[in-house]
């Protein structure tokens, strides 16, 4: 049994560590907890469904159509909310607030939309063999779950530490206005940001589409919560941390099924996140911090 | 001068007309709370559906001693809180002779108390939760209990499958499926099938695989599965995905199509217990779904078949009932009508039955109705025989 769970919990916390990954981003850059986050990893599934159902795309363009639609949505969440925010130096809560707003909107519009029911990929879309190996079955999607998570952090991981857009990236996460002394684009940086991070959240959200067949206009606000929760362990803006936390998270979850009590799945998580939060209230990777992105 | 007087004639006997047809016949307005947007909107819809075709039949035929029924929806949204404002409007402002609904028991342990402290009737059609109607005298509900389905099916479940021992798995956050599992558990105990082991999840839980892992070790003959539809099914799937061949025993929150949409054949098996089937040939019920079919061009469902036989359970009522447009006294005088209604509706028979005493207080009435035991065939739901 234990085999399997592990392998339950690695796709868990792949799914985790990818959704929080944009999440820390824009904290990291922008400073700001994004709160429309679960909202538009909800969206992302939907394009991809819709996509595929309607256009009769294959899944891996549909999936990365998603990607550049969630992306869009999320620069258009920065140019109309954050962004008028930020030129009025509005204090820290405000675009936090803002955000939850936006989330709102959107659950409201994909309600409207798509209806409150649940919609799932068509079958024979999702490749539908499973492997077995002994006592451990794996589907999949579970597979691509696993290695889509992975590629799409060690890229994000690599542009961060490797290149010249990550050097202007930490530099703004640093201090924008001594970024922007430097003659780096900062606000341009922010819309990038906001883009990639969105982008991210959309590929989260069709990956846990196509894994779990609950697409609902409201399937982001309890990964929304995990989200929080992982940024928080990791480090707030900690690209490595998020990573780490997502996948400690789901495999926190997993096993406390396998040993504690499936009623205390959720508390346990959270639990630790309070633990780690009293002894290191920067997180996991608390020096990290400093340096956030 | 005379002009003006015969204008003076005609508007009093105009007045007259319209003062004589009020009394002859007025309309009476009947509240509907449902959750028509939200989570539970998929249950709302149906139940709105289900009363609109059946109030557009009744006034069809003349209405109630030729009184036309006016149903006033509300969308609680499936939150307690809305559920207390929409009772709330629709009893004080719109003046409501009595509300249906809310659609979930959880809405109904917050907004019932309210309609009994009013004196007027809540009629819950989808609440199937222990103690909805302890709460007042003036709480009604036809949708039958867990602790009347449930051990008729587990019964039929173990018989059909030679079943010796189940796991069990349930929404831990929810009133329905958390009552719907105290009942599995004590059905279980009393009918001596040792539970392997049981595990819980929470609302908007996605990935069940952890929990169908230690079921799966635990190596049950059947999964008790008290859950809501799209849960289960995808429950269902995930227990496949990790080689599971159990069948599944559920109570009425797996009655619905939706279940065989998401999980297709892989729910064949699984084994449910509920006031009512598409499979029940009676004439009432095949009039039903026919009549919603043509209406809303999809199959209904238990929570539309339910709304459908509460509304005619109310017109059967205000049959005997003599409405004095007092409204205070209009309230109590139907609900001291509706203990004695007998109808046959899409559900089969239906009867009252006075709820158990509660610490002294008043109680409501629950249904009395035989439950169906049905199983998954290819896809659907058929009579288990």
């Amino acid at each position: 049994m234990l085999e399997q769970q592990l392998i339950n919990a690695l796709t868990l916390g792949s799914v985790y560590a990818l959704f929080a990954l944009g999440f820390t981003l824009v904290f990291g850059v922008l400073g700001v907890i994004n709160l429309s986050h679960g909202a538009i990893f909800m969206l992302g599934s939907y394009v991809a469904l819709m996509l595929v159902e309607q256009l009769a795309l294959p899944l891996w363009l549909a999936m990365l159509v998603a990607m550049l639609a969630s992306g869009a949505i999320g620069l258009a969440v920065d140019y109309l909310v954050l962004r008028p925010l930020r030129k009025r130096n509005a204090p820290h809560l405000a675009p936090m607030i803002a955000t939850i707003g936006v989330a709102i909107i959107l659950t409201n519009l994909a309600q409207g939309l798509f209806g409150a029911e649940n919609k799932r990929f068509p079958q024979g879309i999702i490749p539908e063999n499973s492997f077995t190996f002994g006592s451990i079955h794996i589907t999949a999607v579970q597979i691509g779950i696993v290695v889509i998570s992975f590629v799409l952090m060690l890229v994000l991981l690599a542009v961060m530490r490797r290149t010249q857009l990550g050097r202007a990236l930490r530099a703004i996460a640093e201090s924008p206005k001594a970024a922007y002394l430097l003659g780096i684009n900062v606000e341009g940086l922010f819309y990038l940001t906001s883009f990639a991070a969105a982008a991210l959240g959309g590929a989260a959200g069709v990956l846990v589409g196509l894994s779990f067949n609950a697409i609902t206009p409201f399937m982001g606000q309890p990964m929304l919560h995990k989200g929080i929760a992982v940024i928080i362990l990791g480090g707030m803006g900690d690209i490595r941390g998020a990573m780490i936390a997502g996948l400690f998270l789901g495999f926190a979850e997993v096993l406390t099924v396998a040993y504690i009590s499936s009623d205390f799945r959720d508390a346990v998580g959270f639990g630790l996140l309070f633990l780690i939060l009293l002894v290191k209230p920067s997180g996991m990777f608390g020096k990290v911090l400093e340096r956030k992105a | 001068m005379k002009f003006s007087s015969t204008l003076t004639t005609m508007t009093a006997l105009v007045l007259a007309a319209t003062l004589a047809q009020s009394a002859l016949a007025a309309d009476v307005k009947l509240g509907l709370a449902a959750a028509l947007t939200g989570p539970a909107a998929k249950y709302g819809v149906a139940i709105k559906n289900g009363f609109t075709l059946a109030t557009e039949e009744v006034n069809a035929k003349g209405g109630v001693n030729g009184n036309k029924l006016v149903l006033m929806v509300e969308d609680e949204q499936g939150k307690k809180e809305d559920a207390i404002n929409v009772f709330k409007k629709l009893i004080f402002q719109d003046k409501a002779l009595l509300v249906f609904g809310p659609t979930l028991s959880n809405s109904a342990f917050a907004a019932d108390p309210i309609a009994n402290a009013a004196k007027v009737v809540a009629f819950g059609t989808s609440n199937t939760a222990d103690g909805i109607t302890a709460m007042g005298p003036f709480t009604f509900r036809n949708s039958v209990m867990e602790a009347d389905v449930l051990p008729v099916t587990t019964r039929a479940a173990v018989k059909h499958f030679g079943i010796k021992k189940v796991a069990i798995i349930y929404g831990n956050d929810d009133a329905f499926t958390k009552s719907g599992y105290d009942v599995f558990k004590a059905t279980l105990a009393k009918q001596n099938i040792p539970v392997t082991t049981t595990e819980a999840y929470a609302k908007g839980d996605v990935d069940f695989k952890a929990q169908l892992t230690k079921i799966k070790a635990s190596n049950p003959d059947a999964i008790v599965c008290s859950c809501l539809t799209e849960e289960a099914a995808n429950i269902i799937l995930q227990t496949r995905t990790l080689g599971m061949k159990q069948p599944f025993i559920g109570g009425n929150g797996l009655n619905s199509p939706k279940l065989f949409e998401i999980a297709k054949n892989a729910g064949d098996d699984t084994i449910m217990g509920s006031p009512w089937s598409a499979e029940n040939l009676t004439p009432a019920n095949k009039a039903f779904i026919a009549a919603y079919k043509a209406k809303f061009g999809s199959d209904p469902d238990q929570f539309a078949a339910q709304a459908y036989d509460a509304l005619y359970i109310v017109a059967a009522a205000l049959k005997t009932v003599k409405l004095t447009g007092a409204l205070p006294a209009d309230r109590v005088a139907l609900r001291d009508a509706l203990p004695a209604v007998k109808i046959e509706g899409a559900t089969g028979d239906f009867t009252f039955r006075k709820a158990p005493e509660a610490g002294g207080k008043p109680v409501g009435y629950d249904a009395q109705q035989e439950a169906i035991v049905n199983i998954a065939k290819g896809g659907k739901f058929v009579l288990l025989k």
